[in-house]
C-alpha cells in the first residue's frame, strides 16, 4: 500500500489463515515499512493476534492451522518449505501479553536464548546482558541483583525483562502482542518510551486496543475488523496519522471515533 | 441463623474426618508404645547399626535390613525415574491426544495390579532370567528393583505430568518465540520450571517403593547380610516385619514394631520433604 516496496521489512500477499475448518483471515495485503512502529488495531476477536503470529509462524503450535498466500521476511517466503522455523524467531521475536518471565534469576532469563545458540562465554553472555538491560532501562535498576528471581521483579519490570530477552537474541523485527494491557499506566508509558527508542533499529510491529497508544508510537496503523462472514479482514492501512485524522474507511472511523468495538 | 440440622450434619462430618486423623494417630502410638520399649533396652544406635539380627538369640540389628531398603530403593530409582520422567514429558509434550487417552488409564491400571501379582511375576520371570543370565540365586536386589521400578512408575509419571502440564501456556510460548527448539524448550525451560513437582513426584515414588512389602517378599531372597553385589539377596525393613510377624511374641514381636518405628520415620520424612519442595515454588 502506501509503503515503498524497497523499503518493506515484512509484506503479507494474500494471507488466509484457516484453523481447520474455520477461517480466521481473508485476503491480507500489506507491507511492514523498516525501522518503523507499526500497529494493528481493530475490535476484540478480529484476529489481531493471529496476524501477528504468523510473523512468527507462533500459529503452527495450533494444530489444525493453516496459512494460504505469503508472508515475506526482507523478500523471503517464511513459510516456504525450506525455511527454517527457529531462525525464523530468532530474527522475529515476541514479547506476549502477559509478561512471561521465566521461573529463574534475571541473568539465566537473558543468557537462555543466546546460549542456545553457542555463545558460551562468561565475558560475552555478561555483556549481552548488560547492553540487553540497558536497552530496556533496566541495568542501573538491577545490575546489583542479576541472581535474584525475575518473577519477583513487578510487573512492569517482568515485561521489560521479557523485551530484554528478546532482544538478547538480536531480532530484526519484535512483535508486541498487546504488551501493555496487563500493565499500569506508568508501566505502560516506559514501555511505550521503550518502543520509541527502539524503533531506530528495530522494526516493530504492536497489537493494541488503546487507541492513544496507537496513535502516540505507530508510524502505520493497520485497522482490522470482522466482515459480513465473521472473517477477519484488513480493512484499512495507512500512516498513524492520516488513519487518526482522516480515516478513508467509514468503518475505521466509527472505530477509532468509538461508535464501537 | 443455622438449622440444627445444618449444624449435626456438619458435626457429623467432621467425626468422620477425624476418624480417618485418629487411625493414623491411634496407629502411630500403637507402634511406638510396642516398639519404643525394645529399642530402649537394646540401644538406639546398637539397634539401627546392629549387624546382626538373631531374635532366637536375643539379638536385634537391623542394620542389614536397612542396607536392603535402601540398595532396592535406590535400584528402583535408577531404573524407573528415568523411564518414568521421560514418559512424563513423552505425555505432557509430543504424545497426540488418541495415544495419550490410550496411555493414561493404562497406567492407572498399573496401579492397580495388586503387588502380589507383581511379586509372582517377578518370582516366575524376573528371578529366573537373573539366575540364568547373570548368575547368583536370581532372588536379589536386582530383581526386587526391576519390580519396585515398575511399581512406581504410575508415580512418578502422574505426578510428573501434572507438574508440567500446571505450568503456565507463556513459558513454552515464550521459549519457542525465542527461537528455541521444542528440546532445548523442554530441557531449558519447561523440566527446570516443572523441577519441584518432578522432585516430589520422586520422593513420593521413593516412599512407595521403600513401603513396598508383598512384592519385594517374594523376589529379594530375604537373607538378613549385607549384600556385596546387587545380585545378592537381601532383607528389607518392610519384608523383615512380614516374614517374621506370622510367629513372633514377646521381645521379638516387640523387635518387629521398632522396625516398623524406623520405617514410619522414614516414609514421614520422606513425605514431609515432598509436601515441603511442593510448597516452597
Amino acid at each position: 500500500m502506501s509503503v515503498p516496496s524497497q523499503n518493506a521489512k515484512l509484506k503479507a500477499k494474500s494471507a488466509h489463515l484457516y484453523y481447520g475448518a474455520y477461517h480466521a483471515l481473508k485476503d491480507v495485503t500489506f507491507d511492514i515499512p523498516k525501522r518503523a512502529i507499526t500497529a494493528i488495531i481493530g475490535p476484540s476477536g478480529c484476529g489481531k493476534s493471529s496476524l501477528l503470529r504468523m510473523f512468527n509462524r507462533m500459529n503452527d503450535l495450533i494444530p489444525g492451522a493453516r496459512v494460504e498466500g505469503d508472508i515475506l521476511l526482507n523478500g523471503e517466503s517464511i513459510y516456504q518449505k525450506s525455511m527454517d522455523v527457529v531462525s525464523l524467531r530468532k530474527k522475529v521475536g515476541m514479547v506476549f501479553q502477559k509478561p512471561n518471565v521465566f521461573p529463574m534469576s534475571i541473568y539465566d532469563n537473558i543468557t537462555i536464548g543466546p546460549k542456545r545458540y553457542g555463545i558460551k562465554g562468561r565475558a560475552e553472555l555478561d555483556e549481552i546482558v548488560e547492553r540487553s538491560l540497558s536497552q530496556v532501562t533496566m541495568w542501573n535498576e538491577v545490575k546489583d541483583e542479576l541472581k535474584k528471581p525475575g518473577l519477583l521483579l513487578s510487573a512492569g519490570a517482568q515485561q521489560r525483562l521479557c523485551i530484554a530477552r528478546a532482544l538478547a537474541v538480536e531480532p530484526d523485527v519484535i512483535l508486541m502482542d498487546e504488551s501493555c494491557s496487563a500493565l499500569d499506566p506508568e508501566s505502560t508509558m516506559k514501555i511505550e518510551e521503550l518502543m520509541l527508542e527502539l524503533t531506530g533499529k528495530y522494526t516493530i510491529i504492536i497489537v493494541t486496543h488503546n487507541m492513544e497508544q496507537a496513535r502516540r508510537v505507530s508510524d502505520m496503523s493497520a485497522f482490522m475488523m470482522i466482515d459480513h462472514d465473521k472473517v477477519g479482514i484488513l480493512a484499512e492501512y495507512s500512516p498513524t496519522v492520516e488513519m487518526f485524522s482522516n480515516p478513508k474507511d467509514q468503518r475505521t472511523e466509527d472505530y477509532i471515533t468509538g461508535r464501537f468495538g | 441463623m443455622k438449622t440444627f440440622r445444618e449444624n449435626l450434619s456438619g458435626y457429623i462430618f467432621m467425626l468422620l474426618a477425624l476418624s480417618s486423623i485418629s487411625a493414623l494417630a491411634l496407629i502411630t502410638v500403637f507402634i511406638i508404645v510396642q516398639g519404643a520399649p525394645l529399642i530402649a533396652d537394646v540401644g538406639v544406635i546398637d539397634f539401627i547399626f546392629g549387624m546382626t539380627w538373631a531374635p532366637s538369640q536375643g539379638e536385634y540389628g537391623i542394620f542389614p535390613m536397612i542396607i536392603g531398603s535402601l540398595s532396592v530403593t535406590l535400584g528402583a530409582v535408577i531404573l524407573g525415574v528415568p523411564v518414568g520422567i521421560c514418559c512424563a514429558i513423552f505425555l505432557a509434550e509430543f504424545a497426540p491426544v488418541k495415544l495419550r487417552n490410550l496411555f493414561r488409564p493404562a497406567i492407572q491400571l498399573l496401579a492397580g495390579i495388586p503387588s502380589v501379582v507383581y511379586g509372582f511375576w517377578g518370582l516366575i520371570f524376573i528371578v529366573p532370567f537373573i539366575r540364568d543370565y547373570l548368575g547368583g540365586p536370581g532372588l536379589s536386589i536386582l530383581a526386587a528393583s526391576v519390580i519396585l521400578a515398575i511399581m512406581i512408575l504410575p508415580t512418578v509419571i502422574s505426578i510428573s505430568e501434572v507438574s508440567i502440564l500446571a505450568l503456565p501456556r507463556q513459558y513454552k510460548e515464550g521459549a519457542l518465540a525465542l527461537g528455541m527448539t521444542h528440546w532445548q524448550t523442554i530441557f531449558y525451560v519447561i523440566l527446570p520450571a516443572a523441577k519441584s513437582g518432578i522432585v516430589a513426584a520422586i520422593i513420593l515414588g521413593i516412599g512407595r517403593a521403600i513401603g513396598e512389602t508383598m512384592a519385594v517378599i517374594m523376589v529379594v531372597g530375604n537373607a538378613t547380610a549385607i549384600p556385596t553385589s546387587i545380585l545378592d539377596p537381601v532383607r528389607t525393613l518392610t519384608t523383615n516385619i512380614g516374614i517374621e510377624m506370622g510367629y513372633a511374641s514377646g521381645e521379638h514381636r516387640q523387635a518387629l514394631f521398632a522396625t516398623g518405628i524406623v520405617l514410619f520415620i522414614i516414609i514421614m520424612v520422606l513425605n514431609s520433604l515432598a509436601q515441603y519442595i511442593t510448597r516452597k515454588k
